[in-house]
């Protein structure tokens, strides 16, 4: 922490701001110190700094340098010498080497078709989530025709783009708040999470998406009815295997009432859900929970990428999910063991590709929609994702970034200092609904604007020719395994 | 067929890309006419193509053989015509078969093709319809044989296509000796090199028939959804994927030609949204099933079968299309030129909005019935 003693004012905006007290007032030499071990690098006071005076900067002062030994993984060691426990982690894995959004490349229309300008053309981008027939079956009575196929209930997004699964109680209230407003204003959907949904929130039930989870916090009828789709959650990328960890002091008054369980106790829930041990079971939820909402909402069913996926989705679909949501490796989480989550899973990319192939494989694409999640950074990403065969994107820390998130990774503090992951009245009172809506709604706004213009240069005027159309994409330092695998070609080939 | 795709591609590009000509003519009374009208009207368009692809597909041609299904193979080896042959001869009967008349012509190493009339053995498996028979055992001589390839499989029906410009293919296979009540006719424009005769339009299986104008950027796509119903598109072309995609929603799934046509070129969900509650959940159910077969990006085709021809664009209108009635004659074409040129004074002469389907049908269904031995 460096702090330019002429630049310095003494306003003290970064003690009150900083919730580790990393900075502290000292009355009797009039200037304001730092305990530079306390620091996030979350950037809060060089954000509010009125005077620019705060730099921070990386502690050179490091132990030789290793690349096996690195100083995360002495740090680590020591850590957990000291403590004799997990260590825990909060956002997605940082690692860099899981990425392969990065590594493909989006096609453009030259000479023999058109590019389609978004600005003077219509551009559609909606999406309807859900089971499709096999065929469209009619009946002609005199003149008119008659429609005789019922259709699946659908979920229909203005933009391929919702909010991922985020509990009341990892976060705060007003980010429900925002991303409720923020779904509703744009079309499309927020998940709750396994936490609930705060009554106060009900009114935007049909932009919300409730979540049940191995914990079953916050299940009761009303919720379900409450939302617009329901999703079972198995599993999360950032922490496959494992259930969620909501420590007690994150469960206040209003966490305890949403969630049914007392004030303070650690909101544990189970690795796997209890009443599901196999696919026969999931079924049985899957149809009780259709049973409970007379068969008026899709029903989705969450899982960690994890090595069988493409079997494993195909069960799914055929236990009756009308979406199959999968959450890759590099997903984000409010708190998960370290170990965990850089270490298993396999990249969402990968996911995609083979859950949507094995589906087609198998003759049932059309019985289930596809959402992706884990690490999407930006509309580039989306439209690659689509491309490869999702139907649509959840986002998560892209939203939370959107608020003013700033990925510093200690959101399993609950000491959040954008007042985000916490459940602190105090902290979170730092987040203004109002605003964090807005930036919500710009952020889906410009990456739809985004998304269209790529389209458009492809010359797709419609989000469902992209839908799986891999021909948009090409491989750039890919294996033959890894470009068969994403059933890519080669760029150039 | 995958040695024959090769040719047809021999670059390995995602799929062909072509820009084209098009041209369809029929009388609506079902009454035969000769080749020398889309002839010539193709001919007038012969910059659109650039002599790497022509083709006729001519509805009536064998009145006298109209209860047969007629084959047109094309050859590249010797060896291929005997596989054929035992292939055909366990499946059918033969009923007549000869070497196709042909005359010198200004076209591009042609292959030997031969013409057989043939009725399908009984005792054919009874889930089969006999469509669907005559089908299987195309699709068996098209991929197993290697180097031999069914170019047409309909009744009383023909295609004739080959490398070279549309009024050279028509000389090569004598046209001018054939009539029929509905033609449809293509120049091609490929960007690559002179492929082989399979490669050409129009594209058929049993009386269907494709020619089209376009370049799909949702080829990726459709091709996948097909996959999905057992087509195999092995010749990596946009008209191939057009032509399953209508057998499998009128042929297998029974859509009517309207719809599907509201399929390959769907309402905007701004427009759906606008719509009488009835129609907007018609348009919905159809958008949301049957989304990976938007055909997206520019089109303009022809698809015929006995009875009917469909003209149709993409729903923005990337590739022309207009069309014209005179008398008892309906013309589409790429170009206005064209159709004046056989016709100069017309009833009715029109641009069809992009999306929107122009149909001619012969008036009387028992035409339609004569023509093809059967009830429509």
């Amino acid at each position: 922490m460096e702090r330019d003693e002429r630049r310095c004012i003494r306003c003290k905006v970064c003690v009150n701001q900083c919730t580790y007290e990393t900075h502290y007032y000292d009355s009797e030499e009039d200037v304001i110190r730092s305990k530079d071990e306390n620091c996030v690098n979350c950037q809060r006071c060089v954000t509010f700094c009125p005077t620019n005076a705060i730099v921070i900067r990386k502690n050179t002062n490091v132990n030789r340098e290793n690349v096996n030994w690195t100083a995360e993984a002495v740090r680590d060691l020591k850590k957990q010498a000291e403590s004799g426990a997990v260590i825990l982690t909060g956002m997605g894995c940082d690692k860099p080497h899981f990425t392969y959004w990065d590594r493909l490349l989006l096609n453009a229309s030259q000479v023999t078709n058109p590019s389609i300008d978004p600005l003077r053309e219509p551009m559609e981008i909606r999406t309807y989530l859900g089971a499709k027939p096999d065929k469209v079956e009619l009946e002609t009575e005199g003149s008119r025709l008659l429609l005789r196929t019922v259709l699946a209930p659908q979920l229909c997004l203005e933009t391929p783009i919702m909010f991922s699964a985020m509990s009341y109680g990892a976060v705060s209230l007003n980010v429900h708040k925002a991303l409720a407003r923020a779904a509703t204003e744009c079309g499309t959907y927020f998940n709750t999470g396994e936490g609930g949904l705060d009554q106060s929130l009900y009114k935007y039930g049909k932009h919300t998406i409730v979540q049940v989870a191995s914990g079953r916090f916050g299940v009761h009828p009303k919720y379900l009815d409450a939302g617009a789709a329901i999703e079972i959650k198995i599993g999360q990328g950032a922490k496959p295997g494992i259930g969620g960890h909501l420590p007690g002091e994150k469960v206040t008054k209003n966490v305890s009432k949403t969630r049914m369980i007392p004030i303070g106790s650690d909101a544990l829930s189970p690795a796997p859900q209890h009443d599901i041990y196999s696919i026969e079971d999931l079924r049985q939820l899957i149809y009780a929970l259709k049973e409970a909402t007379s068969y008026s909402k899709p029903i989705s069913v969450k899982i960690a990428a994890v090595h069988n996926v493409a079997a494993i989705a195909s069960g799914m679909v055929r236990a009756g999910a009308d979406i199959i949501a999968l959450d890759g490796v590099r997903g984000s989480t409010g708190a998960a063991p370290k170990v965990i989550r850089d270490n298993v899973g396999i990249p969402i990319e990968l996911a995609i590709a083979q859950v949507d192939q094995r589906l087609r494989d198998e003759g049932i694409r059309n019985r289930a929609s596809i959402v992706a999640s884990g690490g999407i950074r930006s509309s580039a990403d989306v439209v690659k994702a689509i491309a490869l065969g999702a139907d649509a994107v959840y986002v998560a820390t892209a939203a939370l970034v959107a608020m003013g998130c700033t990925v510093c990774q200690k959101c399993y503090t609950g000491k959040c200092p954008w007042g985000i992951a916490t459940s602190d009245a105090w902290i979170s009172k730092r987040l203004n609904p109002d605003i964090a809506a807005e930036r919500l709604v710009n952020l889906l706004v410009g990456w739809s604007l985004e998304i269209k213009d790529m389209m458009g240069g492809m010359g797709i005027n419609a989000i469902e020719s992209l839908r799986g159309n891999r021909l948009a994409l090409r491989g750039v330092g890919l294996t033959e395994t890894e470009l068969k695998i994403l059933g890519v070609k080669m760029a150039g080939d | 067929m995958k040695d024959l795709g090769k040719v047809n591609n021999p670059f390995g590009d995602d799929k062909d890309f072509a820009g084209c000509s098009i041209f369809g003519m029929m009388n609506l009374e079902g009454k035969r006419f000769s080749s020398a009208d889309p002839v010539k009207a193709i001919a007038n368009m012969h910059d659109r193509g650039n002599g790497l692809g022509g083709g006729f597909a001519v509805y009536g041609i064998y009145p006298d053989f109209k209860d047969y299904f007629a084959l047109h193979i094309m050859y590249l080896s010797k060896d291929a015509k005997e596989k054929t042959d035992r292939i055909l001869a366990s499946r059918f009967h033969i009923i007549y078969d000869e070497e196709m008349q042909t005359r010198p012509a200004d076209v591009h190493d042609p292959p030997r093709v031969w013409r057989y009339f043939v009725e399908p053995k009984k005792g054919q498996p009874e889930k089969l319809t006999v469509d669907d028979y005559v089908m299987q055992a195309v699709m068996r001589i098209n991929t197993e044989t290697g180097k031999a390839f069914v170019f047409s499989s309909g009744r009383n029906m023909g295609v004739f296509k080959g490398v070279g410009f549309p009024e050279d293919v028509a000389e090569f296979f004598c046209l001018d000796e054939y009539e029929g009540y509905l033609w449809t006719v293509h120049g091609r424009f490929p960007t690559n090199t002179p492929g082989w005769w399979g490669g050409a339009h129009p594209f058929n299986i049993l009386d269907w028939t494709v020619v089209h104008n376009g370049e799909l950027s949702s080829y990726g796509i459709n091709r996948r959804y097909l996959e999905m119903y057992g087509y195999k598109c092995t010749m990596q072309t946009d008209t191939e994927v057009m032509a399953y995609a209508v057998d499998l929603l009128i042929r297998r799934q029974h859509l009517s030609v309207e719809l599907m046509a509201k399929v390959f070129a769907g309402p905007l969900w701004s427009e759906i949204d606008e719509m009488e509650p009835e129609q907007r959940r018609l348009y919905t159910v159809l958008r949301q099933t049957y989304g990976s077969l938007l055909m997206n990006g520019p089109f303009g085709f022809l698809v015929a079968h006995h009875g009917e021809m469909v003209g149709l664009t993409d729903r923005i209108k990337l590739r022309p299309l207009v069309a014209g009635t005179r008398g008892d004659f309906l013309y589409m074409s790429s170009e206005e030129a064209a159709i004046r040129l056989v016709s100069p004074t017309l009833d009715r002469f029109w641009a069809p909005r992009g999306g929107e389907p122009v149909i001619g049908r012969v008036r009387n269904p028992a035409v339609i019935e004569d023509l093809t031995g059967e009830s429509a």
